[in-house]
């Protein structure tokens, strides 16, 4: 589903991807872990091109992403993306916030968009905050109502950057949940995370990342009970 | 005759208030007129300054702006009077208060523009990023987004602006124009009242209303704006 080859990334003279190659495949649940600045992020952010790559191709189904001629807005209207922040739009109220896109994109027209919101908010059992605006909800609830105004354009994978970062400790698992139906509904998913019991329960592979290079990956049993590079062993063991 | 009884005089007398008046709709035809061309000079100023110049030739206009907005903001705004009304709007017949809002609507369009360049860099990077990956164009991410809450941010100083303009157009009786500080003068000059501390304080008390009412619509626009902020 999305193909990288050789991407590297810069930021002036700072290397923070050196030549990276991957494959995602549709359904994957792929949980990037590792230390900060290691390019976890970057590599998360160059999926959907908010970074755009110094070197290297991104193929997402048959489009090469990379290719500046790509109308790029297209392409983002199929990935979704969480970000740490929330990013919710704080001069509208929620519905608006998820209706934005599906609506100005020409995806869908008001009624319809009015309609999927309905519906995801009470999927995320806040419909009684669609008139709301984002300053009045905690932040477990902001996250929540990010994840599904991503989904409201019916993405085909999901990309989430730390979802849970940004949140106290109580409402992390309000979000991981929703994250975790999502997962079972065979959503493709790309998490940046540092929740090692997601990666765990809800991987279906784990990559561990430092210094701009994928140090090793496996499937989230093996990569936890039996890790291989000295690096991923001493990070394991800060933070498990 | 006391302080007061002038005063009270220049209210009275039809002829004492008629000048006052016909002042002081020139200060305010300058002032709109003025404020209107500012800010839409300023408007497009700021975003031509924000848009990426993705060929050489697109910074062609980028240059023009920054030089305007160095030039305006680095000379008296007589001086950019004087030369409008002799040099370049020197033509027999040419309405002088034309040239006036001209004048001042370019220099008020130089810090306006700077003020919305201001408030659309102070919204967060994330709100851009967060409409550009739900597939949004740059155009609609600016307008949907982006613009609504610099608005929110930039109202403030561009009311300061406003206020500023609007004292600062009592500088057009230096090119002839009888604007409302141009009438205080007459009025308080020998063949009229002989006294100017009477027109000046009227002149003054008409300022002072004229800026409080701006302060004022500017509160509520600004309460409007942030209704997103309750919590």
């Amino acid at each position: 589903m999305i193909d990288v080859k050789h991407l590297s990334k810069s930021f002036g003279n700072h290397l923070v991807l050196d030549d990276i190659s991957e494959h995602i495949s549709p359904g994957e649940k792929v949980v990037v872990i590792g230390p900060s600045g290691s390019g976890k992020s970057t590599f998360l952010r160059c999926l959907n091109l908010l970074e755009t790559p110094t070197k290297g191709t991104i193929t997402f189904e048959d489009t090469v992403i990379t290719d500046p001629k790509v109308k790029i807005d297209k392409v983002r209207q199929q990935m979704g993306m969480v970000f740490q922040h929330f990013n919710l739009f704080p001069n509208m109220t929620i519905q608006k916030n998820i209706t934005l896109a599906p609506v100005r994109t020409g995806l869908m027209k008001a009624e319809e968009a009015n309609e999927v919101a309905a519906q995801l908010l009470q999927r995320v059992d806040l419909s009684d905050k669609a008139d709301a605006y984002p300053n009045q909800l905690s932040g477990g609830q902001k996250q929540r109502i990010a994840i599904v105004r991503a989904l409201a354009m019916k993405p085909k994978v999901m990309l989430f950057d730390e979802p849970t970062s940004a949140l106290d400790p109580e409402m992390v698992g309000e979000v991981l949940d929703v994250m975790k139906e999502l997962a079972q509904e065979g959503m493709t998913m790309v998490v940046v995370t540092h929740e090692m019991g997601f990666a765990r329960e809800v991987g279906s592979r784990v990559l561990f990342m430092d210094g701009g290079h994928i140090l090793e990956q496996n499937t989230p049993r093996e990569f936890f009970d039996h890790p291989q590079h000295p690096r991923t062993q001493l990070f394991l063991s800060k933070v498990l | 005759m006391t302080f007061l009884e002038k005063f009270t005089l220049i209210f009275t007398n039809a002829k004492y208030l008629d000048s006052m008046l016909t002042g002081l709709r020139m200060t305010l035809a300058i002032s709109i007129g003025a404020a209107v061309l500012g800010l839409i000079l300023g408007t497009i100023v700021a975003l031509v300054g924000l848009a990426k110049a993705k060929t050489p030739l697109m910074k062609i206009p980028k240059l023009i702006c920054a030089v305007y907005v160095t030039v305006v903001r680095g000379t008296p705004m007589a001086l950019q009077l004087f030369i409008m009304a002799f040099v370049v709007f020197a033509i027999r017949g040419f309405p002088l208060v034309v040239t006036a809002i001209i004048a001042f609507g370019i220099n008020s369009g130089a810090y306006v523009s700077e003020n919305i360049r201001g408030g659309i860099l102070s919204v967060d990077i994330g709100q851009t990023e967060a409409g550009r990956s739900l597939g949004l164009s740059s155009a609609a991410t600016m307008w949907y987004i982006v613009i609504p809450q610099a608005i929110k941010n930039v109202i403030p100083s561009i009311g300061n602006e406003l206020i500023a303009l609007i004292k600062e157009t009592s500088i057009v009786s230096m090119i002839g124009m009888y604007d409302l500080t141009a009438a205080a003068k007459n009025v308080g000059s020998g063949q009229n009242l002989a006294n100017y501390l009477a027109p000046m304080s009227v002149a003054a008390l008409f300022y002072l209303v004229i800026v409080y009412l701006l302060t004022f619509i500017i509160k509520i626009i600004e309460g409007r704006l942030r209704q997103s902020d309750r919590r």
